[in-house]
């Protein structure tokens, strides 16, 4: 057993993906002697080589049409997106062409790629390095598209998507990375770990459902941790997967609390929390005590960062909606 | 271009935003420009060049001209099949045999081609059957072939993503050890096709970069027919294209695109240098449109006929039929049977395309992840207990 950051975790994923298969390759930008902006690729080039853990040139588009080409060939790129806001140069070719290689092929080939996409906000930067453009993934057929929120899962579901025949974007609560530590035992395996594709619940309570993914999840528990002292028992569940969505667990729990709301740091409108309110609408509709509600984001552009943790949804903007949802 | 009418880039007169356009389109370039490579004139005349030199004997030659006469039909059958309904539309490569049939027999059959959406020819040569090209055009599938059974990629519509996905593949072939060993059995190379209006893309500009940096093995084949739609080459460059890779760090090479021996040449050359480790190559292949954009193009309304007179003379098939004519290395015998082969291969796709199989909607749902999704899952039998519903209440609901 050790204690690890998300960062760790990540690292020490990347590092027993590589191990395991000398397909898998490292690109992107400042990967190499540096180790990424935020070091989630220290050592690999170290260790791997400059033919397994490349720098690549600072063009987005060319690090995921590459990939395309080096998955072609059998190899399984793990592409890092230096930021959120940076990934959009190589939208075209992820929305175009990763997502929709293996449907045109009718399945002659396949897109073993990893994009993985440090997002949210909270760490004081400038414009575009605080985006949560997760949505915008999740509503594009041919990717699937996961977020980790702690550490251990970071180590777990890195691996998982690594080894997953299709595109997976794969975003990384980035002030989450060096904030927290958490037990990693070592000695589980892969196959012990939850499914990559599902969600799960992190809190049990019987009065209200919180869905959060990614740096919500933190936001989440310290919520249902204060709403407990007023006497409030609230379930929080890290969805973990975007892209399918696992409502299973979603479902059975606002049966059991006829009550949901759902959190994202992005924008509100159309974001991940509307596509799940109306899924549990149709699902649960007879279940519910009150409509299900969604804290995120405002639907404007990120703000400067002096009032970002204004516009970020927090502990008491939560606390607003589950106290909203509860009156009705 | 000095054919060219005056007023088509009357508003990108010399001072205003660059350079004299007389002199970059103008006399000297209009026919190619002095670096042009070409080994077979368009009077049928074999003549040298310093560094590229074609050889293969004439029976070759003879072989390029049955390839090419196949390809025109091919580009022939299909117009028509679209005009009598058949294909929703054809992108055309009239006046694109002799850079098609000369750089992709200039492949080895472990090299990787990444083409657009009008390598007929390419595809011709790598084993595939016409008639699966026809698939896209019909509406019937997105690419009716296996990409790893001729190493031929399927048709890329976004103009110019496939640049990089070609990079990509020779940054995987360097990755495998097949660059550069020697062995010519082993060492492998890719070629991406792309044109004129492509050159424009971030994309191709990127793959450029990418190769360099990498010395990757990768052939840029550029055919630069003249026109992206509506638009002239002068719109897309103020220089001639092959000299923009000396600003990328590799050798550009302009090739007669209307000469198979030319063209043939200077790929199997750029192709080598790739294999042996040497990088990539950037080809211009100087050539025409000769026909429309796609069959839904109307070239009338931008460009002038006598442009396309001025093309006609430079025909890619005619001047090999001269050539093998006047010195007596070919009969009509062989002239003839070749006509009677394309008529089996135009009859072939004219029967085929009509029996091409429908797509089914319950299929679509099969390949959108090679891992499955219980979301497709769900909606797929949703969608299927949507459709059999009028079959039990009597074909309505």
């Amino acid at each position: 057993m050790s204690k690890i950051t998300l960062a760790k975790g990540l690292n020490a994923g990347l590092r027993k993906a590589m191990e395991d298969d000398p397909k898998v390759l490292v690109m992107g930008e400042d990967v190499g002697k540096l180790g990424g902006v935020f070091r989630i690729t220290d050592g690999l080039q170290k260790d791997f080589g400059e033919d397994r853990v490349i720098d690549s040139p600072l063009a987005e588009s060319g690090i995921l049409g590459t990939a395309v080409g080096l998955a072609m060939r059998g190899y399984r790129p793990v592409c890092e997106i230096q930021f959120d806001g940076f990934v959009y140069p190589a939208y075209d070719q992820i929305v175009s062409q990763v997502a929709k290689i293996h449907f045109r092929s009718q399945g002659k080939v396949k897109m073993p790629i990893v994009i993985r996409i440090p997002f949210g906000g909270g760490i004081g930067a400038v414009e575009h390095h605080s985006e949560s453009p997760e949505a915008q993934f999740a509503h594009t057929p041919g990717l699937k598209v996961v977020a980790c929120s702690n550490p251990v899962d970071g180590y777990w579901m890195i691996q998982q998507a690594i080894k997953c025949d299709d595109p997976v974007v794969f975003l990384e609560p980035k002030r989450q990375y060096h904030a927290d530590k958490a037990e990693l035992d070592e000695t589980r395996t892969l196959a012990d770990a939850d499914p990559l594709f599902s969600s799960r619940v992190v809190r049990e309570g019987t009065d209200l459902t919180l869905l959060a993914y990614g740096p919500m999840v933190k936001t989440c528990l310290a919520s249902a941790e204060a709403a407990a002292q007023d006497g409030q028992s609230i379930e929080v569940i890290d969805l973990r997967t975007l892209s399918p969505l696992d409502m299973g667990p979603v479902l059975a729990s606002v049966r059991k609390t006829g009550r949901a709301v759902v959190t994202h740091e992005a924008h509100v409108n159309l974001g991940m929390g509307s596509e799940i309110a109306a899924r549990i609408t149709e699902e649960c509709f007879y279940n519910l005590e009150a409509p299900v509600l969604r804290v995120g984001g405002f639907d404007t552009p990120y703000p400067p960062s002096r009032i970002e943790e204004e516009w970020l949804p927090d502990l008491d903007r939560v606390l607003d909606a589950v106290d909203r949802s509860l009156a009705y | 271009m000095s054919h060219s009418h005056p007023e088509a880039h009357a508003d990108l007169e010399a001072g205003e935003f660059g350079p004299d356009l007389g002199e970059v389109f103008g006399p000297r370039q209009a026919d190619g420009g002095p670096e042009l490579v070409q080994l077979l004139t368009p009077e049928g005349e074999r003549v040298e060049h310093p560094e590229f030199s074609f050889d293969l004997d004439d029976e070759a030659i003879k072989g390029f001209y049955r390839d090419m006469v196949l390809t025109r039909r091919i580009d022939t059958e299909a117009t028509a099949l679209q005009r009598h309904g058949e294909l929703g539309i054809w992108a055309q490569l009239l006046g694109q045999e002799a850079a098609q049939i000369g750089s992709g027999r200039a492949l080895r059959p472990q090299d990787y081609v990444f083409p657009t959406y009008r390598e007929h020819g390419v595809a011709y040569t790598r084993g595939i059957d016409p008639l699966r090209l026809l698939g896209l055009f019909r509406g019937v599938d997105q690419g009716g072939w296996d990409p790893n059974e001729g190493n031929f990629g399927l048709y890329t519509i976004v103009i110019g993503a496939q640049t990089l996905h070609g990079t990509g593949y020779a940054m995987g072939l360097q990755r495998d050890g097949v660059v550069g060993t020697g062995d010519p059995d082993r060492d492998a190379a890719v070629v991406t096709y792309f044109g004129d209006g492509a050159s424009s893309q971030g994309d191709v500009n990127e793959a450029f970069i990418f190769a360099a940096s990498y010395n990757a093995p990768v052939v840029f084949f550029c055919q630069n027919n003249q026109w992206a739609i509506s638009e002239p080459i002068e719109r897309q460059t103020r220089i001639p294209l092959y000299q923009r890779a000396l600003g990328f760090g590799f050798p550009g090479v302009r090739v007669d695109g209307n000469d198979v021996l030319a063209t043939y040449a200077v790929s199997k050359a750029a192709l080598q240098r790739a294999r042996e480790g040497q990088g990539p190559t950037f080809v211009e292949a100087y050539t025409y449109r000769m026909g429309a954009h796609t069959t839904t193009d109307d070239p009338t309304r931008y460009r002038l006929s006598e442009d396309l007179e001025h093309w006609k003379l430079k025909d890619p098939i005619q001047r090999v039929k001269v050539y093998l004519t006047r010195n007596g290395l070919a009969d009509q015998d062989f002239f003839d049977e070749i006509d009677v082969e394309a008529e089996k291969l135009g009859e072939h796709l004219r029967e085929g395309c009509k029996a091409l199989p429908e797509p089914r909607i319950l299929d679509i749902f099969d390949y959108v992840y090679a891992e499955g999704s219980p979301e497709i899952d769900a909606q797929r039998e949703g969608f299927a207990a949507y459709l059999d519903s009028f079959e039990t209440a009597g074909g309505h609901r």
